[in-house]
């Protein structure tokens, strides 16, 4: 898909139109930069009613000063979009409320992910002193419309007479290293703060040097708790951009590793929001069962966590001979175990008090805020890729979306639990029917892809996965565009966390479920 | 019944023999003072090693199984390293108040732990108002909890010192109102005569509905006294990592350590011995010759039966329960707690006014 350029005059009110015209949900926003012809970025936009897709891009020719209007306060993820787009390529949204780095450190020199970026060990040496931090904000303001004022001025400004408290970055339930920067009143978070990028790689920037089958080893290092999913994106992507069919037998081992990996993603949420909650039985006996899942993984495809599994044009080695027999006694005996997770753990009167009504996210910000997978369905949004945008076996196999309409802590833990319970029911369809053929179709040895702009999106075990490749026909793409998981799920946390107390901002992080490395990429 | 008086009067009768009988008195002190502590530690050993066994029994593990046999020397593996790991010291707190916090806690506690009546005549502390005692001396642990958490200079352990602040100050109330109920129902303060009174039936069958209630509100105020899940707030380590302790190492982490395991046996020995009879066997009036046989078994293994099977409740609650959230803690305590255990008061006084109790 081509985005249509717009006139950066014009811009504000194109955007504006779209939102009008029911443009609800900002899949994505990829910052760009083409050499000679400018920076500039590229908006995904996605209709949620009808599910019509568009790309807009914009461009602006000043490198040195560039220029674009903020869209954060047409659709409220944009606000940490923007924010890494200026870290990684120095674009200054106008208007943005709060105009900082998102991942690298204040005083860091450049913006990394440009072409003519300066990569010398002399500007940026390894810092032992602390980053101050930057609590006084700048908004740019050009102070024209009374709208964007207001906005200015709801933003999250901690002062240093604030009881302030940092959970994270070495912090029991942050699971990972995210920093959140907190100011409480008495037990009550008044402002929140997010400070990302303490698990940055610069994989999109390592992509740009390295081959295609080299950058799909990195997928799984993104949210390692869906690499198949990850993987399964830049092979599909790939795979339609240099147009090769993969064989049926392929579709049904991606389909069910795709879901194998789902459950033990859901159930290491399971245990850890237990586990976050006081309820460490809980937490063993999800570790438990999910040990299960990765003594199949490790029989099938040589990793427990890593896998290494897809490849271009298939996968890399053929299923085992009793990977049927295993998966199908391994989805018997997981069927009777959440009976005991709702015993032991989702039924107790302490967890449903902890849960029901604690940070309610409603279907209106779950869309703005682009927040996908079980945080959003919890919220009453069918926002499911394999739904909206049915890929490998998905339209073939009969099973439910599962939604909610609370959008609360007790909801998102449960629509979690319903997906185990129908990812076994996806398996329990697939796989006795897995067809013989080749496991990988034959590909060039040095793959190239055409020119051209190319995305493809999975449902991963937290949300939409996608990427977005824009290739000038070289060995390695000219831009490589993850789109995470995570970051729209923390960049609601601000709106949820309205009136909640420390132990709810625990419950609230352990149910959106977000993994780092999937939002320091 | 064998009585443990015997032994002690002996010791007691020996040493004013060959000294002088202030001497006496003093070597008698020191020798009860070491034996006490001596227990309060061994207790200690073997409540860590129950918690870890018990826990593991709860979540299909086998707990320790290296060190020695079932693992049955990992505590005091555990107990030498805490012992000679280095005691750090923090810049800017508050030297006195941080180093004499954890000497407050496990103070508290070892007082407490005088109070329990293992067998007859095995109890250190007797006196007329033994109940108020308890109350008084259990009662300013917190405050070694307060000064950790204010002179660590550190924002998780203060937040987690307020939190426990005010949940124990809280429950402190509903454990009084408990107490109360059975001193209504008995009419006496001392320990050993609580001990005493319930040789025709433990309490806990002669208060029938009121004991009852009075026990679990007991249980649950003494689970949150002793700052364990669902009510570990003050130390959750998912949100305030180690909550007021966070700061001490070595043997100073030590104390909170094991203040916090002997707490536990504190409260369940109470338990028992108000409410389970403490050492008194099983006596059904009228069957003498089940009443003879029951007392064949030693006092002290019916107070450790009875106080361990409290605490393996306690425990289990403990690996089951998630955590509540602090204003569900409280809420908890002065919305029902505290007017239940009053109307309990109420109905236990009625009770025995009116001559309802056996």
């Amino acid at each position: 898909m081509n985005p249509t350029f717009i006139d950066i005059k014009e811009f504000r009110q194109h955007m504006e139109n779209l939102r009008r015209k029911g443009m609800d949900f900002l899949r994505d926003l990829i910052g760009m930069d083409w050499g000679d012809e400018g920076l500039g970025a590229i908006y995904a936009l996605e209709n949620t009613a009808t599910g019509e897709n568009i790309q807009v891009a914009i461009r602006c020719e000043s490198r040195d000063n560039a220029h674009i209007p903020t869209v954060c306060d047409i659709w409220s993820v944009a606000e940490l979009y923007e924010r890494e787009i200026y870290d990684f390529y120095g674009i200054i949204f106008d208007h943005h409320p709060d105009m900082r780095r998102l991942y690298l450190r204040n005083d860091w020199v450049g913006h990394p992910l440009r072409k003519d970026y300066d990569e010398s060990e002399a500007l940026n040496p390894i810092r032992m002193e602390n980053e101050s931090p930057e609590d006084v904000q700048r908004p740019y303001e050009i102070a024209e419309e009374a709208q964007l004022k207001e906005l200015a001025k709801q933003t999250n400004k901690i002062h240093g007479d604030q009881y302030i408290i940092n959970i994270g970055p070495q912090h029991p339930a942050t699971h990972g290293v995210l920093r959140f920067r907190l100011a409480l009143d008495g037990e009550e978070i008044r402002k929140i703060d997010i400070h990302c990028g303490y698990i940055h790689r610069g994989i999109e920037k390592m992509s740009e040097k390295l081959t295609y089958p080299q950058i799909l080893a990195l997928t799984d290092r993104l949210d390692y708790l869906s690499a198949h999913q990850n993987r399964h994106a830049l092979c599909m992507c790939i795979e339609k951009a240099i147009g090769i069919e993969v064989t049926e037998r392929t579709q049904y081992i991606r389909t069910i590793m795709d879901e194998l990996q789902r459950i033990d993603s859901h159930l290491l949420f399971l245990s850890c929001a237990a586990m976050d909650l006081g309820a460490i039985t809980t937490f063993i006996y999800g570790f438990r069962d999910r040990e299960k899942i990765l003594d199949i993984f490790e029989e099938v495809t040589g990793g427990r966590l890593i896998q290494n599994y897809n490849v271009i044009g298939g996968v890399q080695a053929d299923i085992t001979p009793d990977f049927a027999h295993k998966v199908k006694e391994y989805c018997k005996y997981q069927k009777g175990k959440i009976k005991e997770y709702n015993d032991v753990f989702t039924n107790n009167i302490i967890t449903q008090k902890r849960m029901i009504g604690v940070g309610v996210l409603t279907r209106e910000d779950a869309i703005s805020y682009g927040c996908t997978g079980g945080s959003g369905r919890a919220s009453g949004w069918a926002c499911d890729v394999r739904k909206r945008h049915p890929y490998a076996l998905y339209d073939k196999v009969d099973f439910k979306e599962i939604i909610y309409n609370n959008g609360d802590c007790y909801d998102r833990f449960l629509v979690r639990i319903d997906e185990i319970k129908e990812s076994i029911h996806i398996i329990e369809q697939l796989i006795d029917n897995i067809p013989e053929g080749d496991y990988k179709v034959k590909t060039k040895p040095i793959i190239r892809i055409p020119e051209g702009r190319y995305s493809a999106a999975v449902e991963g075990s937290r949300g939409e996965f996608g990427v977005f490749i824009e290739s000038r026909g070289e060995k390695s793409p000219y831009r490589l565009k993850f789109r995470p998981m995570g970051l729209p799920l923390i960049a609601a946390m601000h709106k949820i966390l309205k009136g909640a107390k420390v132990a709810d901002l625990i419950a609230i992080g352990a149910t959106l479920d977000y993994v780092i490395p999937d939002i320091d990429r | 019944m064998f009585d443990f008086s015997t032994i002690t009067t002996a010791i007691d009768q020996f040493l004013r023999d060959i000294m002088p009988s202030q001497a006496a008195l003093l070597v008698e002190c020191v020798l009860v003072a070491l034996c006490a502590v001596l227990a309060y530690v061994m207790f200690a050993i073997v409540m860590i090693f129950m918690e870890r066994k018990v826990c593991a029994a709860f979540q299909c593990r086998l707990g320790p199984m290296r060190v020695g046999p079932w693992g049955l020397l990992q505590v005091f593996a555990d107990v030498f390293k805490m012992l000679i790991k280095e005691i750090i010291s923090i810049n800017n707190s508050d030297k006195v108040l941080y180093n004499l916090a954890p000497y407050l806690v496990v103070m508290s506690s070892v007082l407490t732990f005088c109070c329990l009546p293992f067998g007859e005549g095995l109890l250190v502390l007797d006196f007329n108002i033994g109940i108020f005692f308890i109350m008084a001396a259990s009662s300013f642990g917190v405050l070694g909890i307060l000064l950790a958490g204010w002179s660590s200079n550190n924002k998780f352990s203060m937040i987690g010192a307020v939190r426990s602040g005010a949940q124990m100050i809280s429950y402190e109330l509903s454990i009084g109102i408990c107490l109360l109920t059975i001193v209504v129902m008995s009419g006496t303060m001392q320990i050993s005569e609580l001990v005493e009174a319930q040789r025709d039936g433990w309490f806990i069958f002669k208060g029938h509905l009121p004991a009852v209630i009075a026990f679990i509100i007991y249980l649950i105020a003494g689970n949150a006294e002793t700052n364990r899940a669902p009510f570990d707030l003050p130390e959750a380590e998912s949100e305030l990592t180690a909550g007021f302790h966070t700061e001490y190492s070595g043997m100073h982490f030590g104390f909170f350590y094991v203040a916090e395991f002997m707490n536990l046996f504190i409260v369940a020995g109470i338990a028992s011995t108000l409410f389970l009879g403490g050492w008194m066997p099983l006596h059904i009036s009228g069957f003498d010759s089940f009443n003879t046989i029951m007392d064949y078994i030693p006092g002290v293994i019916w107070f450790l039966g009875k106080t361990f099977f409290v605490i393996w409740v306690l425990m289990w609650i403990r690996w089951t329960f998630p955590r509540l959230r602090i204003d569900q803690v409280v809420s908890l305590e002065w919305k029902y707690l505290v007017p239940i255990g009053l109307l309990n008061l109420l109905i236990m006084t009625l009770c025995v006014v009116m001559g309802w109790i056996f």
